[in-house]
C-alpha cells in the first residue's frame, strides 16, 4: 500500500515535469523570436502576397481566401451555406445551387480544397471542396472567386476522401467514408458485414464546357475510406485511397475499429476502369442526385436531377483495384512528387508507412498476395513497402512535399511537424505546433512541382496562443519557414471555420485571370435591363416583377405603388456600375430572406411577400458613394382588395 | 521642285493616314479611389475612354457636379474633321505632284489656321463642359468651376486632371515640320543648282 502509493506520488512529480518541460518549452518559442521573422511575414501596405492560400471552413460550409506570407483575409467564398451577405443561396439566381436529393440543404462540412491540375502543376483555374455530410463537390471558378457548380454524390455517406483530381484533372475523386447499403435498404444496422458497402467515385470534367459529370462509381467491400489521392508520372493511371476500420466493426468504433495492426490503402487503376466503362462491365444503378451549375450566359443557376449512374464491380474487374496493408488505421494518403513513393498517415502506428508504386506493379505482376477482401486482391506488406519513417511523432495524419526530396508531416497527438528524407527515411527535423495539427499545405505540395519555401500548419486548437473569445475560440494556422536546414515558426494567424485542409499557390496564376466587373452588354440574365430607360414594374396576377437598375447613387425606379398585402413581388435589381469594385446593395425593410449585394453588371432577383399595408423604404446597403445615403426609395403597400394600379417613378 | 522635296512632301501626307489610329489628345484624370488610372482620349473622329468604361464611369463622375455628359454623338467637330484630315492629305498628294512651291505654303498655312481654330474649339468645349453645370447638382463648390487645362494639370476637388498632346497631335507636327524642311531644303537645292549653274 505505501509503495503503491509512492509510486503514485513519482507518477504525479513525472507528469509535473512533464508539463513544466513543455510549458518552458512554449515560453521558449514565444521569446526566442529573433525578429527578422516579422520582415519575412510583412507585405507592406499596397503591396500583394507572394501566394493565394484557400483554406476550407469546415463546419462553416464555405472556403477562406488568405494571402501568404502575410496571412491576411481576402475573401470567403460561399459554397455550401448561405450567405446573407451575399444573398448566396437566397437571391433566386443562386438559392438552387443547394438542392439535393435531400431538398435544399443549405450547409454542409467543407474539408479538403483542391486545384484543378495541368501537367501535375496547379494551373489556376478551378478549386474543387467536398461537402462531407450531404455528398457534394462543388467547383469554385478563380477567375470569379465563385462557386459555379455543385454535383450531389450518390451511393456515399460521408464524402470525406474528396475531392482529389488526376494529374490534368481528367477526373476529380472521391470516396465514401461511411459504408452504407448500397441500393439503400431497411437492414438491421449489425448487419454491416453483409450489406454495407463503399464507393469510389469519378467524376469527370468536361474539357469543353469545364462541367462535372459523375462518370463511374467502383463498389468496394463496407469499410471506411478516409482520404485519397491520385499518382502523377509513373502512377498517373492510378488513385490511391486509405481505408481504416478493416475490422467492419458497426459500434464503438474507436475501440472496435482499432484492433487490427493494418488496415489498407486500395489503389485503384482508373484507366483500367475506364477501359472496362467502355467494354459494358458497368450495371446502371437507379439513384437520385442533383447537379447544380451556373450557366455561363444567364449567371443563373440550373438544378438537374439525375437517376442512374454507372457501378463496376472489381468482381467483373479483374486488374482494376489491390489492397496495399498499411498500419495502422490510415487517414492520409499522399504521393511524393515523382510519383513513385505512397505515403499513408497511419494515425495510431508508431512509424510512417512508404508504399514503393514500382514495387506494387511489380508485386502484381509476381501474384505476391496475402489472401482477399471479397475477391480484392491483398497485397503482401512486405513485397510493397518501400520503407518506414522511424519516429515520426504520435499520431501522423497528413504529408506535402517541399520539391527537394523532404517530406513534412503533421503529427495530432504529439503536436508537430516532423521532416523527413525521402529514400533514407530518416527524420532531419521537427518543429512543435500549437496545437494538434490536422492537415497541412506547402505551396504545389501535392504536385509535381513544389513551390516550397513554407508550411502551413493547420491546427484543430488554440487554447491559449490568442485573445481569448469566451468558451468559442479562433481557428488557427501556423507559417512556418522551411527555406532552411531547419524550420522556423513565423506567424500564427487566425482562420474563419475549422481548417482542414488548405492548398496555396503562386498569386500570379490567379490574379492576373481575375474579372473586375461583368460587361452589362453579355448579362443574359432574363430579368436583367441594359439601361435605366427599361426600369420598369409589371404585375402579372399577384406576381410582380420589378426590374429595378442601381447606379451611384440612385435606384429606378426610387417610388413604387400598387403593390398589395399579398403578393409575391421578385425584385430584379441590375447593378449597371462598369467599374471595378463598385457593388450595389438591395434590402427592404422585413425582408424574411437576405439582402442582395450584386456586382457591376450583374443581376440578382430576390423574393418579397409583403404582409402588412405600410410605406416600405429599400435601400443600398454597400456604402457605395458620397450620396449611398440618399440611393433610397420607397414601396407603397397597399390592402389586398385595393383598386391603386401598378405606378412606378424616379425624380418627380 | 527637287524630288526630294516631292519624295518628302509625299511622306508628311502620307503619315497623316496615321492620325485616324492614334489620339490626338489625352486627359487623365487621377484620384485617390482610382489607382488603376482613368482617362479620356480624343481622335478625329471620336472620344473614347482610356479603359472600356472610363467614358462611363467620368459621366458618373460628373453628374454629381453637375457637368453635361460627355456623348461623342453629340460633338458634331467629330464628324467634321476625319473629312478635313482627309482633304489635308489629298492637298500634299497633289503639292507633291504638281510641284508648285506656292501651293506647299498656302497648304502650311491652312493647316496652321486648322490647327489653331481645333485648338481654340477644344478650348471652347472644355470651358462649356467646366462652366455650364446643372443647377440641381448634388456637389456645389461656391465659385468652382471644373474647366480642364488644354495642356498641363489642374486639381479639380479630388481629382488631379492632366491634359496633354497624344501621338496624333505629334503626327500633325511632324508633317508640318517635314513639310517646312522639305520647302527649305527645295530653296537650298534650287540655289545651289543656280551656282553650279
Amino acid at each position: 500500500m505505501k509503495n503503491l502509493s509512492k509510486k503514485n506520488v513519482l507518477i504525479a512529480l513525472g507528469i509535473l515535469f512533464a508539463f513544466a518541460a513543455i510549458y518552458s518549452g512554449c515560453n521558449q518559442s514565444k521569446s526566442t523570436m529573433s525578429g527578422n521573422e516579422a520582415e519575412q511575414v510583412y507585405v507592406a501596405p499596397g503591396t500583394y502576397d507572394e501566394f493565394y492560400m484557400f483554406a476550407s471552413g469546415g463546419f462553416s460550409g464555405q472556403l477562406s481566401v488568405y494571402g501568404l506570407p502575410s496571412g491576411r483575409h481576402f475573401k470567403t467564398i460561399s459554397v455550401f451555406s448561405q450567405n446573407p451577405e451575399t444573398g448566396y443561396g437566397y437571391s433566386e439566381e443562386t438559392k438552387v445551387m443547394l438542392n439535393t436529393s435531400y431538398g435544399f440543404v443549405p450547409w454542409d462540412d467543407a474539408h479538403h480544397p483542391e486545384l484543378s491540375m495541368t501537367n501535375g502543376v496547379p494551373d489556376g483555374r478551378f478549386i474543387f471542396i467536398n461537402g462531407n455530410n450531404t455528398p457534394r463537390v462543388a467547383k469554385i471558378d478563380l477567375k470569379e472567386f465563385e462557386t459555379t457548380e455543385i454535383l450531389e454524390i450518390p451511393n456515399s455517406a460521408g464524402n470525406h476522401g474528396s475531392p482529389f483530381v488526376t494529374e490534368n484533372t481528367e477526373y476529380i475523386i472521391a470516396s465514401t467514408r461511411f459504408s452504407v447499403p448500397i441500393p439503400q435498404s431497411d437492414v438491421p444496422i449489425s448487419s454491416y458485414k453483409e450489406n454495407f458497402k463503399g464507393t469510389l467515385s469519378f467524376i469527370k470534367l468536361d474539357p469543353a464546357t469545364e462541367r462535372m459529370n459523375l462518370a463511374f462509381q467502383i463498389l468496394v467491400p463496407g469499410l471506411d475510406y478516409d482520404l485519397a489521392h491520385a499518382g502523377k508520372g509513373p502512377s498517373h493511371d492510378w488513385a490511391f485511397f486509405t481505408c481504416y476500420n478493416s475490422e467492419q466493426a458497426n459500434t464503438l468504433l474507436e475501440i472496435n475499429a482499432s484492433k487490427n495492426d493494418k488496415d489498407f490503402v486500395a489503389a485503384v487503376n482508373w484507366v483500367k476502369a475506364e477501359q472496362y466503362l467502355k467494354e459494358g462491365k458497368a450495371k446502371t444503378y437507379t439513384t437520385e442526385y442533383y447537379q447544380n451549375h451556373v450557366d455561363k450566359k444567364t449567371q443563373v443557376a440550373i438544378s438537374e436531377k439525375k437517376t442512374e449512374v454507372k457501378v463496376l464491380d472489381p468482381k467483373d474487374c479483374p486488374g482494376m483495384i489491390y489492397y496495399l496493408p498499411t498500419p495502422k488505421s490510415p487517414h492520409g494518403v499522399d504521393v511524393d512528387p515523382s510519383g513513385e513513393y505512397i505515403v499513408a498517415g497511419g494515425k495510431l502506428s508508431t512509424v510512417i508507412p512508404v508504399h514503393s508504386f514500382t514495387k506494387m506493379l511489380k508485386a502484381i505482376e509476381d501474384k505476391q498476395f496475402d489472401g482477399d477482401l471479397n475477391g480484392i486482391p491483398i497485397l503482401k506488406y512486405d513485397a510493397v513497402i518501400a520503407g518506414e519513417v522511424k519516429d515520426p511523432g504520435l499520431g501522423p495524419l497528413h504529408t506535402e512535399f517541399d520539391g527537394n526530396g523532404y517530406a513534412y508531416t503533421s503529427a495530432f497527438i504529439s503536436s508537430e511537424i516532423v521532416k523527413w528524407k525521402l529514400g533514407t527515411w530518416e527524420v532531419v527535423d521537427r518543429i512543435p505546433t500549437y496545437y494538434s495539427t490536422g492537415h497541412l499545405c506547402v505551396p504545389g505540395g501535392d504536385s509535381k512541382k513544389p513551390y516550397g519555401k513554407y508550411v502551413i500548419a493547420l491546427n484543430k486548437i488554440t487554447k491559449d496562443r490568442y485573445l481569448p473569445t469566451g468558451p468559442e475560440l479562433t481557428q488557427s494556422s501556423q507559417l512556418i519557414d522551411i527555406s532552411g536546414d531547419k524550420m522556423k515558426l513565423l506567424l500564427d494567424f487566425p482562420t474563419v471555420g475549422e481548417p482542414h485542409y488548405a492548398q496555396a499557390i503562386p498569386a500570379d496564376l490567379i490574379m492576373k485571370n481575375s474579372v473586375k466587373f461583368y460587361k452589362i452588354e453579355d448579362n443574359g440574365n432574363p430579368y436583367a435591363i441594359k439601361s435605366e430607360k427599361d426600369a420598369r414594374v409589371e404585375r402579372k396576377g399577384n406576381e410582380v416583377h420589378v426590374y429595378l437598375s442601381a447606379i451611384r447613387s440612385h435606384f429606378a425606379p426610387d417610388n413604387i405603388e400598387g403593390i398589395k398585402v399579398g403578393d409575391v413581388v421578385y425584385f430584379h435589381v441590375t447593378n449597371l456600375e462598369q467599374d471595378w469594385d463598385v457593388p450595389h446593395g438591395f434590402a427592404v425593410k422585413g425582408f424574411n430572406n437576405s439582402e442582395l449585394l450584386v456586382m457591376p453588371g450583374a443581376t440578382r432577383t430576390i423574393k418579397w411577400e409583403p404582409k402588412k399595408v405600410e410605406i416600405v423604404p429599400f435601400y443600398c446597403t454597400d456604402f457605395c458613394s458620397a450620396l449611398h445615403q440618399e440611393m433610397q426609395g420607397y414601396v407603397r403597400v397597399s390592402p389586398a382588395n385595393s383598386n391603386i394600379p401598378i405606378s412606378f417613378s424616379l425624380g418627380n | 521642285m527637287v524630288t526630294k522635296t516631292r519624295v518628302m512632301l509625299f511622306i508628311a501626307s502620307i503619315l497623316l493616314v496615321l492620325t485616324f489610329f492614334f489620339p490626338l489628345w489625352s486627359i487623365d484624370l487621377h484620384a485617390p479611389q482610382y489607382p488603376e488610372g482613368l482617362g479620356i482620349r480624343i481622335w478625329v473622329d471620336q472620344v473614347s475612354g482610356l479603359k472600356p468604361n472610363d467614358l462611363q464611369s467620368i459621366n458618373g463622375l460628373n453628374h454629381y457636379i453637375g457637368m453635361k455628359v460627355i456623348d461623342p454623338e453629340t460633338i458634331p467637330e467629330l464628324k467634321i474633321m476625319p473629312y478635313l484630315i482627309v482633304f489635308m492629305i489629298l492637298f500634299g498628294l497633289l503639292n507633291a505632284y504638281l510641284k508648285k512651291p506656292k501651293l506647299v505654303y498656302i497648304w502650311l498655312i491652312l493647316f496652321l489656321i486648322l490647327g489653331a481654330v481645333g485648338l481654340y474649339d477644344f478650348y471652347m468645349w472644355e470651358f462649356d463642359y467646366g462652366h455650364q453645370l446643372n443647377p440641381n447638382a448634388p456637389i456645389k463648390v461656391p465659385g468652382m468651376t471644373y474647366q480642364p487645362p488644354l495642356i498641363g494639370s489642374k486639381q479639380l476637388l479630388n481629382i488631379n486632371a492632366v491634359s496633354l498632346p497624344a501621338i496624333g497631335t505629334i503626327i500633325i507636327l511632324i508633317s508640318i515640320l517635314l513639310t517646312v524642311f522639305a520647302l527649305y531644303y527645295n530653296s537650298k537645292a534650287l540655289k545651289r543648282e543656280k551656282v553650279n549653274a
